[in-house]
């Protein structure tokens, strides 16, 4: 070690700024991963649930004696059953409650009317077919517009006739709540005295996250001993124990919970949903290990959705294209219950970072959350809450801008952009954006485009087209985002009334190597790789001598888990701190070591030295060993630290993404012909892993935009069960992508870092919509609702006279 | 429940015998009778590809076959692909080229990998694309995945030559 | 989603198999590749108390040409369709459709007798059967019989196939004429939107011989003897054409689903007839 130079000492760490190889890949690429479905205990049951065929309707009778008499039955459980243990309803996160079972009545199909507990799932299936339910139809509202009509039935009788709601005054049985944000006033005024007011309905339509692994859980019950093992397929498995023992009064400190290997979860396995608490009731009541797990169909219309949001906006600017205002007005299909994950302050998310990456004086945002006969959920489907939406909306309104103004779109964005010089930056709705360099960020996007060249063929294009010569035209979809990630700072944001910090928790071994945990839990991101990473960074153990944990509420510190793009900025902060702790007694230890003052020695990638004498040195192997078998005066033995980490604040990932396609306007079918993807997460921790990250992002993005949506018919029913008709596309319809970057550190992070992974997702969305807009703009369309498919486009086409 | 077949495979080069419903799916089988927990469920309705198996030579959706069908098949999982010492080149290959990031759809999408470059050792990417198209990933954008298999068919190919 | 229970049976022959058929009733189904029955047996929209597999019988199985009569074993799977070059040389539309079935591992396990035999209107072989104007025949109790492609399908999973009997084998006369199989998908392992199968033949400038057919269109695929008609005989024009797809569109009936409206539907075939005549004119 004393004879490798600096850079070679730097690189055997692995540290940040290293595409260093996945740690976690050897056992998925050997199958021996440990998914929930993975686990079997012994004697373990396995349980399943009779669903609702129908949207609305009450629950007249549950009949379960033919069931119970099927050999292999154990029990078959009722929200009467459940009753007597005030479990028959759950809080949400969003502060409203949800049925575990039918109480009486069912709000949306597919919703958990009984559950059964047999020997196997087999056993399970065939019994769920035996219970006999009785059911009155009742009539079904799935238009969140018309469920807050006058005579519109109630939906949730529970709560008719209480108007005080979790976030403040109610104006309708079927209303949740109305959120309001910026200078209402102020902004009418601007827009009514504009030069330009560009108005529209913005759809972004219902959608699911559609992990491929599903959500389930493994409840087991010991007795014997008062402990409670939960395994499932958790998010957030801290705030999973906190909420189990709140409802089940099982002490906290009796419950385990453990996420094992997660199989994506992309906000979906966020929330808490009947299953786990059934689990849990059935382990309890029948004193063995109960296993649910959910199957495609359950998935996609029962567990949590995304989006659903109904943005109605008006942009104003002046003739030359300053933007002076923003106004808007969302309605929010939540379903048949509010079970949002959003922090407690925010139930629409962070939807008030609506103004984008855009300099707008002045603005006024307003959400009405609407109950309807639709599954509850709402949850951040790779994105932080609600800015997908947020973004989406801003994005929108600035391509129909340029329309109005008959600018290019990208130069419209370029004159509004916040300046860099402007940062810290506080925007019309509250926020204030960390950092940004957004000019720098566009022109080297337009560059390595060549989009000048590419206005000019398309032009060509369309006077094909107009010739008769084509039938296909060409659409560039420009998308500049700003993200707002990393919740957040413990003063305005928490889940539950538990702030919504992270942590880390190192242990040094005295052979130098280390293990730390943290509260936080990776469902792809690769989180022990990176976090190794920044340790090692940190403290100069090379990151292969790091061990990283998450996901054993008994082993790991408490943390409020990963969504919302939240791992690097808040758990990856504690992990830099706590490595700091580390870094801060080594540098005693090494003093004393070294015999001279704490002051005089520094750190030096992976030892101390002393200051101008760098051949005298300790390294931290040396270090680590003197920690556990010297007596040092004044220091106690041992190397560990711990860190909760509240971020200061927010931080704020941007970027510009440019795609090219061509639209067949006989057929609808979009060919996507390049993408091209600038991102700005800060200091970049794994370029491998953040081009990963921007892969599937994007892919996410593309089905979203062209093709995925969770579809009701008017009775309520899903349309969009199973993955024939739920898009998610293969390998074959996915692009090649191109991807760049930027580099703008968070200034108060404490590596700099903002979070990448869901940012491709939030900026692809629109690009992929503004160019379908974009190749029908010289026709004169403004909006179309996505998703995309070949039929809308096609009709889009068709109304605006196409087809001859 | 009807009554318990006697069943005999080979699995992974193992002769195999349990007994089970003729209409137990093969995933379940494989996964919950004898432990081989590498292919997964992920839609059940032969979309995703996540139970992708190597069946009697054939890339096959183990959640769309019965027990009963797979009486005397020889059925070859992600387990028998490599060990930890003699890994597969595929699986170094997805290692080296971060060609998975969840990991469930890994084992279903190496080993149809693996049927496709017996078939066709020198894949276009196009045909990779094509070839792969009965398996779902949520997470990497497939860029990864075809860039995996591209490596790995190259070091396949030089080994073969190399052995020549 | 887990199917119900049933008995399982593997006969060896197929008279064992129109026996066990014949045995069982309406209580009992065939499975070739399944590919079609185990997902409606695990959503329990098939029960059925007697599964009865083809697998082991080996004269289901295989390909023959000679000359240009082609018999195709119902067992044998679309891959082993694609991979087969004397059919891809002779009936190359045959490995054109497959190709475009579902993903590889489907093509591996699904055959070409379920596909036609169970009347999905959402399966590709059977308008492109309708377009070579093969003939299957059926094996039951007593004896066999040949029924045209033009003439089984009768609506939705009702075919003329009785239950008792089994779609043994498929046969048809290839003409070398030009070919295409279009088709419109949301992805790969979707239904068509519009598919269409042609064949085109000419002597000189004029089609001699001209076949069309729809899928996914109706609640059977379309045979479109009336748009045959308007090409043969003809210079293969842009009017024989026009009136060739109107004729098509005429004989169609969609129905609206998650892929689109009726009115789309309608178009789209259009738009895949147009293009599919023009590729078979190409390589006629």
């Amino acid at each position: 070690m004393n004879d490798m130079t600096p850079e070679d000492r730097k690189s055997a760490l692995k540290g940040m700024g290293t595409s260093r190889k996945r740690v976690e890949d050897a056992r998925f690429t050997q199958g021996k991963g440990n998914y929930v479905d993975d686990i079997k205990l012994p004697g373990m049951l396995f349980g399943d649930f009779v669903r609702s065929p129908y949207a609305h309707a009450r629950v007249t009778s549950v009949r379960k004696d033919t069931a119970m008499a099927l050999p292999g039955v154990i029990a078959v459980l009722t929200a009467e059953d459940l009753a007597p243990l005030g479990l028959h309803w759950m809080p949400t996160l969003a502060g409203d409650k949800q049925m575990v079972l039918a109480d009486g009545k069912v709000l949306y199909q597919g919703q958990e009317v009984a559950f059964v507990v047999a020997e196997n799932r087999y056993i399970a299936a065939d019994a769920v077919e035996l219970v006999e339910v009785e059911y009155e139809e009742l009539p079904v509202v799935t238009n969140p517009f018309k469920a807050m009509d006058a005579d519109a039935p109630t939906l949730r009788e529970d709560i008719a006739g209480k108007m005080d709601g979790a976030h403040g005054p109610r104006k309708h049985n079927n209303h949740i709540f109305t959120w309001e944000q910026g200078d209402k006033e102020a902004t009418e005024s601007v827009l009514s005295g504009a030069d330009v007011v560009a108005e529209e309905m913005i759809y972004y339509h219902r959608t699911h996250p559609c992990p491929l692994e599903t959500c389930g859980s493994v409840a087991s019950m010991d007795k014997v001993n008062g402990k409670l093992t939960l395994y499932g397929t958790f998010q957030a498995p801290h705030a999973v124990r906190t909420v189990a023992s709140l409802i089940s009064g099982i002490a906290e400190h009796n419950i385990r919970v453990i996420s094992p290997d997660i199989g994506g979860g992309f906000g979906n396995k966020v929330g808490v949903y009947p299953g786990y608490v059934c689990s849990i009731v059935a382990s309890i009541v029948t004193g063995k290990p109960v296993k649910w797990v959910e199957d495609r169909m359950d998935n996609l219309m029962t567990t949590a959705f995304a989006r659903d949001y109904h943005m109605h906006g008006k942009i104003s600017a002046t003739t030359d294209g300053k933007i002076t205002g923003l106004w808007c007005h969302t309605t929010a299909d939540h379903g048949g219950f509010d079970a949002c994950a959003d922090p407690t302050k925010f139930p629409a998310g962070f939807m008030n970072i609506c103004t984008g990456s855009y300099d707008i004086p002045v603005a006024y945002l307003a959400v009405d959350g609407v109950y309807t006969n639709k599954a509850p959920g709402g949850v951040a489907y790779r994105c932080s809450f609600r800015v997908t939406e947020a973004s989406y909306f801003i994005e929108r309104m600035m391509d129909i801008l340029a329309i109005k103004l008959d600018m290019d779109p990208v130069e419209l964005r370029m004159k509004n952009f916040v300046r860099k010089d402007q940062f810290p930056y506080q925007s019309a709705l509250g926020w204030e954006y960390d950092s940004g360099d957004y000019h720098t960020a566009m022109d080297k996007a337009l560059k390595a485009v060549g989009y000048d060249n590419l206005r000019k063929e398309q032009a060509e294009k369309l006077a094909a087209f107009k010739a008769g010569e084509s039938r296909s035209l060409m659409g560039i979809g420009t998308a500049f985002f700003t993200e707002i990630v990393g919740a957040g700072p413990v003063k305005n944001c928490d889940i539950l009334g538990l702030g919504m910090f992270d942590s880390c928790e190192i242990r040094i071994h005295p052979t130098g190597s280390a293990i730390a945990r943290l509260g936080t839990i990776s469902q792809g991101q690769g989180h022990a790789t990176t976090f190794a990473q920044i340790l090692a960074s940190e403290i100069g153990i090379p990151a292969d001598d790091i061990t990283l944990e998450e996901g054993d509420t008994d082993t790991a510190p408490y943390g409020l888990g990963t969504y919302g793009s939240r791992s690097t900025p808040v758990a990856g902060a504690a992990t830099a701190m706590a490595g700091r702790k580390i870094r801060a007694k080594a540098q005693m230890i090494a003093a004393y070591l070294l015999e001279v003052h704490d002051d005089d020695v520094e750190f030096d990638i992976d030892r101390f030295v002393v200051k101008g004498a760098p051949e005298r040195f300790k390294t931290m192997k040396e270090i680590a060993f003197a920690a556990y078998n010297q007596a040092i005066p004044g220091i106690e033995p041992g190397l560990e630290a711990v860190s909760y980490y509240d971020p200061p604040n927010m931080t704020y990932p941007f970027g510009a993404y440019i795609c090219v396609m061509d639209v067949d306007v006989d057929t609808g079918v979009a060919d996507i012909r390049s993408v091209y993807a600038l991102d700005d997460c800060g200091t970049r921790i794994n370029p491998m892993i953040i081009e990963g990250q921007v892969h599937g992002g994007l892919t996410e993005a593309l089905a979203i935009a062209m093709g995925q949506e969770i579809a009701y018919d008017e009775m309520g029913n899903v349309k969009t069960g199973t993955l024939m008709d739920f898009f998610i596309p293969t390998a074959w319809e996915t692009p090649n992508y191109i991807t760049d970057h930027t580099t703008t550190p968070s200034p108060h992070h404490p590596i700099g870092a903002k979070g990448v992974g869901e940012s491709p997702n939030v900026g692809g969305v629109s690009m992929f919509s503004n160019a379908v807009h974009d190749a029908f703009r010289p026709f004169g369309l403004t909006q179309s609702h996505m998703p995309h498919d070949h039929w809308r486009i096609w009709k889009t086409a068709n109304q605006l006279g196409l087809h001859g | 429940m009807s009554k318990k077949m006697h069943l005999e495979m080979t699995v992974n080069g193992q002769k195999v015998e349990t007994l089970a419903e003729p209409r137990e799916l093969l995933i379940h089988v494989l996964r919950e009778r004898l432990g081989i927990t590498g292919p997964h469920i992920g839609c059940e309705t032969s979309h995703c590809g996540a139970c992708t198996v190597d069946f009697n030579g054939k890339s096959v959706k183990s959640c769309n076959v019965f027990a009963a069908q797979a009486q005397g098949a020889e059925v070859t999982t992600i387990e028998g692909l490599g060990d930890p010492d003699n890994l597969h080149p595929l699986q170094t290959a997805f290692k080296e080229h971060h060609g998975l990031q969840c990991g469930y759809c890994t084992p279903g999408m190496i080993t149809r990998a693996h049927r496709l470059l017996q078939e066709n050792p020198t894949p276009t990417e196009e045909e990779i694309r094509f070839g792969m198209a009965g398996n779902l990933c949520r997470c990497t954008g497939y860029q990864n995945i075809v860039k995996s298999i591209q490596a790995a068919a190259s070091e396949m190919n030089a080994a073969k030559e190399a052995a020549e | 989603m887990i199917p119900g229970s049933f008995d399982y049976h593997r006969p060896k022959s197929v008279a064992e198999a129109t026996g066990l058929v014949a045995r069982y009733g309406d209580t009992a189904r065939v499975i070739a590749g399944g590919h079609s029955l185990i997902p409606m047996m695990k959503l329990r929209m098939t029960d059925l108390d007697h599964l009865v597999d083809l697998q082991d019988i080996g004269e289901l199985r295989g390909i023959s040409v000679n000359g240009q009569s082609v018999e195709i074993g119902a067992m044998t799977t679309q891959h082993e369709l694609i991979a087969s070059e004397v059919l891809t040389e002779v009936a190359p539309i045959i490995t054109e459709a497959a190709l475009q079935i579902a993903d590889p591992q489907v093509r591996y396990m699904g055959t070409i007798g379920g596909n036609v035999a169970n009347g999905d209107p959402g399966n590709d072989m059977p308008g492109l059967m309708q377009c070579l104007d093969a003939t299957y025949t059926l094996s039951g109790p007593d004896g066999t019989r040949d029924v045209k492609a033009r003439d089984f399908y009768e609506a939705a999973y009702f075919t003329a196939r009785e239950e008792e009997e089994i779609l043994t084998k498929i046969y048809f006369q290839a003409n070398g004429a030009g070919y295409a199989y279009e088709k419109q998908k949301r992805k790969i392992g979707d239904y068509a939107t519009a598919a269409s199968a042609v064949l085109i033949a000419k002597e000189g400038d004029v089609c001699s011989f001209a076949s069309i057919a729809m899928t996914n269109l109706a609640d059977t695929p379309i045979y479109a003897d009336a748009a045959s008609s308007e090409l043969v005989g003809s210079g293969l024009d842009q009017a024989a054409i026009d009136a060739a797809v109107a004729a098509a569109i005429d004989a169609i009936d969609p129905a609206e689903d998650n892929r689109g409206p009726i009115e789309f539907k309608k178009h789209v075939a259009g738009v895949i007839l147009r293009r599919a005549i023009e590729r078979a004119i190409s390589r006629a």
